[in-house]
Parts: C-alpha cells; structure tokens; sequence
C-alpha cells in the first residue's frame, strides 16, 4: 500500500517551502515536503551574505534568515517534513519513490506534486578549460558550502573564473577570510552577475574584473592548481594570441552558470524547454502533466530569491486550486513567443481561465542595454502592451505584468520582443 | 624474499597479480600511486576490442583475440560492468572500402568471429545517428566496451583476497641482481624477489634500464576525450571506428558502460607518461573528426574531458618476454591498444614466462576468484526496500546524479583495496561520476573517507599524493 499525500513537494529549498505554505493557506491540509539534505532552507543556508529579502520582506536578510522566516511560517502549518531523503522516481500518474535511512523505501501517492528540485552548476566539464586536472578546481558553491557550511578553506590565491552572483559573492568571502583573489575573469563583454554584487564584492575590494577575457591553461603537474593563464577573446570568444597573462594560484572558482536540476522531470516525461532546461509551464507554473507544478530555479535560473518565493507561491496555490477543482488543465489557450533580444520566458503558456486580473511573467534579454522598450505584439503585429524599462542586461531578470483583459483581445501567439533605445 | 614482484598495478600488473594468486606463491605488487589504476588503466576508450586490427601473426592479434573472449568471461565471473555491444568501422571512401576490406581478411586470419561488411543503407540502418556520408561498414560483433579501472580493480581486490601483498605509494627507484634474485627498491622501503614482473606501462623502459641494457623506448602518445551527460548515451548503440591510421584506431564515438557517450582520442607525442594535459587544439580536433562518424553529438552535454597516455614504444609489437642477462625478469612493456583488452591474457602470458624461467606452479586449493558489489539504482524497487530495511546506510543518497548511496561507499571503504581519496572512492562505486562531477556529493565522501579511515577531513585528497583540496580551517591561527 502506498502512502497518499494530496500535495508532495519535492524539495525544501525557498521554492519548496514558499510553494508549501501557499497551498496550505488555500486549503490543502495533507502536505510533505521532502527535502534531501539535512535540512530545510537548501542552498540558502551556505548564503551566509545579506542581501535577501528587500523586495519580499522589505528588509535585508541573510540566506539563512531567510530560509529561516519560511521555516518558522512552516512550523505554524500542519505540513509534513521529510529530510534527509532522496526521491528516487516520479511517474505520471504522480506516484513518487524516495528513500531515506530511518522509513527505507517509500512509494508514495500524490494529488498533485510541485516540483522545487533547485539547480546544479556548471562545471569545468561543460566548457571545456584546456589543461591539467588537478586539485583545487571548484564551482563557487562547493567552496561555498566547505567554507561557509563546514569551516575549511579552499585556497589561499584564488582566480575566478565567470562572473556569476556566486563567483562574485565568493570573491569577497574568500578574501575576507584572509585569501588572496587575483582576477575575477568573464569571457563575455558584460558581467553575468547583477551589478550591486560587481560594486560589493569586486569594486569595494580591488579585486580586477577582466571582461572578454577567459582561462586558457590551468597548469599543476603536483596535483594542485600553480597557475593559470587568462587570455584575452575575440567576439567570436576565442582567445586572442598575444595576450596571454599569467597568474600564480592555488585555486580556480567557477562560476559559470546554473543548469536547473531535472533528471525527475525527464524521467517523468515532462517536456522541458531547451532554452530554460526546465519545464515548460503554463501560467500557473503547471507543467506538461497534469497536476504537476513547478516553480523556483528547477524551472529557470533566478537571480533573487525574492522572485522565487513569488513565483512558487503562484504554483502553491495553483495546487491548491487543482486539488478543489478550481482550475482548467489542458490546452493553451496563448502561447508566448520570444521575439528580438529575448532568451526565454516563463511561463510560456496562458490558459486565460487560470488567470485572474493580470500574469506575471519573466524573461531575460540577451544583450546590455541602456534602455528600451519591451513590446507585446500578437499574431497579427497589434501592440498588446508595452513597457519602458532602463538599463536591462542578461544577469537581470525582467520581469512584466500582462493585463488579462488584454489578453481576451489578442489573436494568436503573443511575441515578447525589446527594442532598444538609440542613444 | 618474496616468489614474484610486479612492478606497477594497471591492468596488466593487476591481470598478472590475478594470474598468479592462483598459485601457492608468495606475491607482491608495487604500486608507485596512492591506488590502482591509476595510468594509462583509467584514461582510455575503455573498448574491449574484437581483434581485427594488429597484423596477423603479432603477439598483439593472438592476445587481443584471447583477451576480448577472457575478459567477457571475467567481467561476468567478477562482477565487472561490460557489454557485447559491437563495433562498426565506417568507410567514408573508396580507400575505405578497400581498408575495411583488409581489416575483414585480417580479422579471419586472426580468428574473430562473425565479422560482416555492410553496405551504408545496411549500417545506417543499424546507427541512424551516422553520418549519411558512410559508404559501408565493417561490423564486429564480438566488440565490447568495459570499465577498464574497475576490471583492474576486480582483479587486483581477488588477488589481494587470495593473498598477493599489494604495497601502494612505492615507486621503484633501484633494482639490483642478487644472489637468486633481485633487489628493489620502492617507495624507501627494500624488497626482495626471486622473480620480477615489469608492468610499469609507460615507464617499463625506464624500469627495464634499472637492471639491463636500454632494449625499448617508450614514445609516450596522448590521447583526449570528451565525456558525454547520459542525455547523449544513446546517440550510438555500437561502438563507432573511423578506419585506423598511422597514429592508431582513430576517433570513435561509443556508449559507455556507464551510460555516458565517449569521444576521443587524439594522438600527440608528449614529453612524458605523465603529461595527461588536455588542450584546446586536440579536443577542437576530435570535435572535428567524431562530427565525420555522428554529427549530431551535442557538446553543451559535456561533463567532462581527460586525457589519457598510450604506452606507445620504438617497437611495432608488445614486447612480451623475459629480459636478456636478467633471468626471471619478466618485461610486460609497450602495451598499447589492444592493451586492455588483451589484459587477462597477456597476464596468463607472464606466468608461462615465469614458469620456464624457473617458476614452480601448484595450484593452491582455496583460490576463490569472485567478487559483488551492491549497485543501489539497478536494484528493482523491491530489492531497494529489502535492502534499505537491512542496511539503512543504503536509504542515505550521496550522489544524487548517479544515486549512489553511502552503504555503497561504505562497502567500498571496505573492500580489499580500501580507496585513500575522493576518486579512489569514484572509480570503485562511482559517486562524482555524474553531471554534476562531484559539486555536491565531493566533500560528503570526502567526510565519510575521514569517518572511516579516522583521519582529518582536511588530509583526504581528491586523487593522488599531493592532490589537496582543503588548505586549512578557516579563522584558524597561521592557518592562511
């Protein structure tokens, strides 16, 4: 016999948690979130900085505190925790299997799942940096959990490779700590990372910031890093011959970038948007099957936590209405197209019967601009809406409101493009 | 003193070792590393190859031949991961088709079996991933692919378990003749042999020279891979040839035993066998070779690149035999592809040689040749559940790309040849394997190697001697 839970949450990280308290607050009253570390509050809790929270709580928080504030909401509902458990296998008809060491094996039955499995980082793998492989190549968040979580330090003479948030945010706790960090070094010509943590933990530290520059040896034939030489690129990113400098290190951080974590969701067969690498969701974050949801970074990679506490709230509470019988599945009624300067967005498709007065929906741009215009234009070229933004750059996620009552007007898939402003 | 020494634990050393444990014999096995296979054993294709490639007559063609039904039959016996998957060998142009032709009648003389040419509708038919320009292919049934370090370790671990000594951390810096024997001296420490074993790889010239004169000389040649996310494991259900050239068997694309997608390698004379280094030019090169076979590999799946050294030598053969003026000094040198696959066999080889050197052979009783492991994501859903309500350290995931649990690393931590370092522990129940390298699961093993062998988590390195990854505790004094 299989353990029944209306609503199983898989992970409890930001998403997870804020997903789970929405849908408690809307009805839904037999909830388990299982969460695979120890526990709750995922990778928050090595997010030792400040910086969290000022568009949610209107106020400065750290990861921790964070997580923590959700934590303590979480005590107040009657949810279920499951730590330190690993769900091995999502089918279809939304039975989960997990395991742990104190249940064993668990085959569970679910009404309706979110899905809050978070993100992984890019490693030295997928870009290939040429060179030998020794010790004290890392991602930035290895480090981050061994020196915030665990007490060690990584290196002493550190080059970072990427300008990621948590490359840049690693810079500085690294130096803080008494390490040395030579180079933050970034192979596009604009930062990945948002702008205050470039002036915060860059700038405030003389830490050099070498934009269209990348590694192109990392040398250590005695097992650790001894150096590594950073080359200049062209705008076709190759390495410009010429320009090579050198750096003496112990240490490469990596930060460059985020692949959200959807091995569960492939094996469930929900579709996934190979722009994103996460699912395809319609505008109550629900997935390609029916009564699955997801939300936070396992859908697209967030920059602020604040963003992903609304946005799981959204498919808290769009489990909550699946559960009642409140919501329409099925169909799209609008898709959302990409049109110039626009990587992705989420959702993707609108079902008009789920939306109450107006959908949010996010996008990223692929390219700095000063400003400009983000414009919504549907099969037929009319103008839906538009909207004046200034300064947008791909470490930034955007983010506008679109009205539903102009939706119910528009024909066909709807183009979000951004023009932009001449000077 | 000591019956045989073997001098490096790769597949060959570990093969001999394997050979030898059968015998009531007092064996030892240098290990210059922290752990075995740690050459030339760990960074290759990983095929067992079926034995159409070496000349007809070659020490190579019989071994290989041998070595790719013996090690299937190993694998089984020891739990190693191997499948018969096949090989094809495209032709791209009328050279080609005249190439695989003569790998066909080099085959048949070398006694492969069920070797068929196909036409390119018959082997794109077979491999729709293939490029349309293939103009035929030759199929080898018998081909296989393998986990080449954990077929050294299997065989290394029932070695160890029927009694062979392995010392680890002992590279042999002197050998000297003495009276019934030899002197060597590895890792400081002295050992004496009536035989030896050279298995050194792509150093046995320069262990050959401690005790004859300069015979061989090793012309280390790199070779660099890509390794694909499991998302391209099934691009190809064989395993992909190009037609060889001077530089050897060219770049293939095949499946892994773990379900990854292999493409390499290059070949490159380096400085040194241990110039392992991998370079911008030589993975743009496979890229570019592998897109002639499958052009449809998606490199933004990569997860990882190696490479590898062969030991390539001045001669076109293994060379196989004892050294001249070193009576039971056995040379196992220049072992290049068809290495691996012929592992179990030229170890078989070694005792022949060993034996009319002088070696008496009695077959010891108690030899027991088996070896399991639990692998946690293979078990059936009921198996998991079993399990768990036995050992809970299984229900604990540590590596959650390949779902490896810490009751695997446990056993492994327990096995014969407990690893010392985070990719010993990799290369025994593969946690780090995965997508994600190691990002998350890297310091819980590294905290369960500390737990178990009782020493700071700070000493446990990722791989070999002086491969640290913590420097210190933070906010400790001096500390940095």
């Amino acid at each position: 016999m299989s353990e029944y839970h209306d609503l199983i949450v898989v992970g409890g990280g930001p998403a997870g948690l804020a997903a789970a308290c929405a849908a408690w607050e809307k009805g839904v009253k037999d909830i388990l979130i299982i969460e695979r570390d120890k526990e709750l509050g995922g990778i928050l809790n090595q997010c030792i900085h400040n910086g969290f929270g000022l568009t949610y709580f209107k106020e400065e928080l750290t990861g921790p505190e964070y997580a923590g504030r959700f934590i303590k909401m979480l005590y107040d509902t009657g949810v279920t925790v499951r730590t330190d458990t690993m769900v091995l296998n999502i089918s279809p008809d939304r039975r989960v299997q997990a395991v742990n060491t104190h249940d064993g094996f668990l085959d569970l039955k679910a009404g309706a799942i979110v899905l809050a499995m978070g993100c992984r980082e890019r490693t030295r793998g997928a870009i290939g940096i040429p060179g030998d492989r020794p010790a004290g190549v890392l991602t930035a968040g290895a480090a981050q959990r061994y020196l915030n979580i665990e007490g060690y330090m990584v290196g002493k003479r550190v080059v970072i490779l990427g300008s990621g948030d948590i490359g840049l945010i690693m810079a500085r706790r690294m130096t803080l700590e008494g390490a040395k960090v030579l180079a933050c070094v970034e192979v596009m010509p604009y930062s990945g990372g948002l702008n205050r943590n470039i002036v915060q933990c860059l700038n405030d530290f003389d830490i050099p910031l070498y934009l269209s520059h990348t590694i192109t040896d990392i040398v250590g034939k005695n097992g650790r890093v001894e150096k590594v030489v950073v080359s200049e690129v062209d705008e076709n990113r190759a390495p410009i011959p010429g320009t090579e400098m050198e750096f003496e290190c112990d240490t490469v951080l990596l930060s460059v970038g985020l692949i959200p974590e959807n091995e569960l969701s492939r094996t469930a067969g929900i579709e996934i948007n190979p722009r994103t690498n996460g699912p395809v969701v319609y505008e109550n974050m629900e997935t390609s099957l029916p009564g699955v949801f997801a939300a936070g970074n396992v859908v697209h990679v967030h920059d602020l936590v604040d963003f992903v506490t609304a946005e799981s709230q959204r498919a808290g509470r769009a489990a909550a209405d699946f559960l009642a019988g409140r919501s329409v599945s099925g169909d799209a009624d609008l898709e959302l197209a990409c049109g110039d300067h626009v990587n992705y967005t989420v959702p993707r498709m609108l079902r008009l019967a789920n939306i109450d007065k107006a959908v949010g929906v996010f996008f990223r741009v692929n390219k700095v601009m000063a400003a400009g215009t983000v414009r919504v234009t549907d099969a037929a070229g009319a103008e839906v809406a538009a909207f004046r933004r200034q300064h947008m750059a791909p470490g930034e996620m955007e983010q506008i409101q679109l009205p539903k009552v102009l939706l119910e007007k528009a024909a066909g898939p709807i183009t979000i493009s951004v023009e932009e402003a001449s000077e | 003193m000591v019956d045989v020494a073997i001098i490096g634990c790769g597949v060959i050393g570990a093969a001999t070792a394997f050979s030898l444990a059968r015998y009531d014999l007092s064996v030892m096995v240098l290990e210059r590393e922290n752990d075995v296979a740690t050459g030339t054993t760990k960074a290759n294709s990983a095929i067992v190859h079926a034995g159409y490639d070496p000349e007809p007559g070659t020490l190579m063609a019989r071994l290989n031949v041998e070595g790719n039904r013996m090690v299937k039959e190993l694998a089984k016996q020891l739990d190693v991961p191997c499948k018969e998957i096949g090989s094809l060998v495209l032709a791209f142009d009328e050279r080609d088709l005249e190439t695989i032709k003569e790998l066909y009648r080099r085959g048949v003389a070398n006694g492969v079996p069920d070797l068929e040419l196909l036409s390119a509708e018959q082997a794109l038919a077979m491999e729709p991933s293939l490029s349309k320009e293939v103009k035929g292919a030759l199929l080898a049934p018998s081909a296989a692919i393998v986990s080449p370090w954990e077929l050294c370790l299997a065989l290394a671990e029932v070695a160890v378990k029927n009694g062979v000594e392995l010392r680890r951390n002992s590279p042999v810096t002197a050998i000297e003749k003495i009276e019934g024997g030899y002197r060597i001296t590895a890792g400081g420490e002295v050992v004496e042999a009536r035989m030896v074993v050279n298995a050194a790889g792509a150093e046995a010239d320069r262990i050959h020279d401690l005790i004859a004169p300069h015979a061989f000389t090793t012309l280390p040649s790199r070779g660099e891979y890509y390794l694909m996310d499991k998302s391209q494991g099934a691009l190809v259900d064989h395993v992909i040839f190009q037609c060889p050239n001077k530089d050897g068997k060219g770049v293939l694309v095949s499946p892994t035993v773990h379900g990854n997608l292999i493409v390499g390698p290059n070949a490159e004379p380096v400085e040194g066998p241990t110039d392992v280094a991998v370079t911008a030019d030589g993975l743009a090169f496979v890229k570019k070779q592998a897109a002639k076979s499958v052009p449809g590999i998606n490199y933004r799946d990569s997860i990882r690149n190696f490479a590898g050294v062969r030991a390539v030598t001045d001669q076109p053969d293994f060379i196989i035999a004892e050294v001249e003026g070193a009576p039971g000094f056995i040379d196992l040198g220049g072992i290049k592809s068809p290495g691996l696959t012929s592992a179990p066999a030229i170890g078989e080889e070694a005792v022949k040689l060993l034996e009319k050197a002088g070696l008496v052979l009695t077959e010891k009783p108690n030899f027991v040749a088996e070896r399991r492991r639990v692998r946690f994501k293979e078990l059936s859903s009921k198996e998991k559940a079993a399990l768990v309500a036995k050992n809970p350290a299984y229900g604990r995931i540590i590596c959650r790309c390949e779902t490896i649990s810490e009751g695997e690393i446990l056993d492994a931590l327990h096995s014969p040849i407990p690893p010392v370092s985070i990719d010993g522990v990799k290369r025994r129940c593969n946690p780090g394997m995965g997508r994600c390298q190691g990002g998350f699961c890297g310091p819980r093993v590294q905290e369960i190697i500390a737990r178990e062998l009782g020493v700071p988590q700070q000493e446990i390195p990722q791989d070999k001697a002086g491969s640290r990854i913590l420097l210190g505790r933070t906010k400790e004094k001096g500390g940095v």
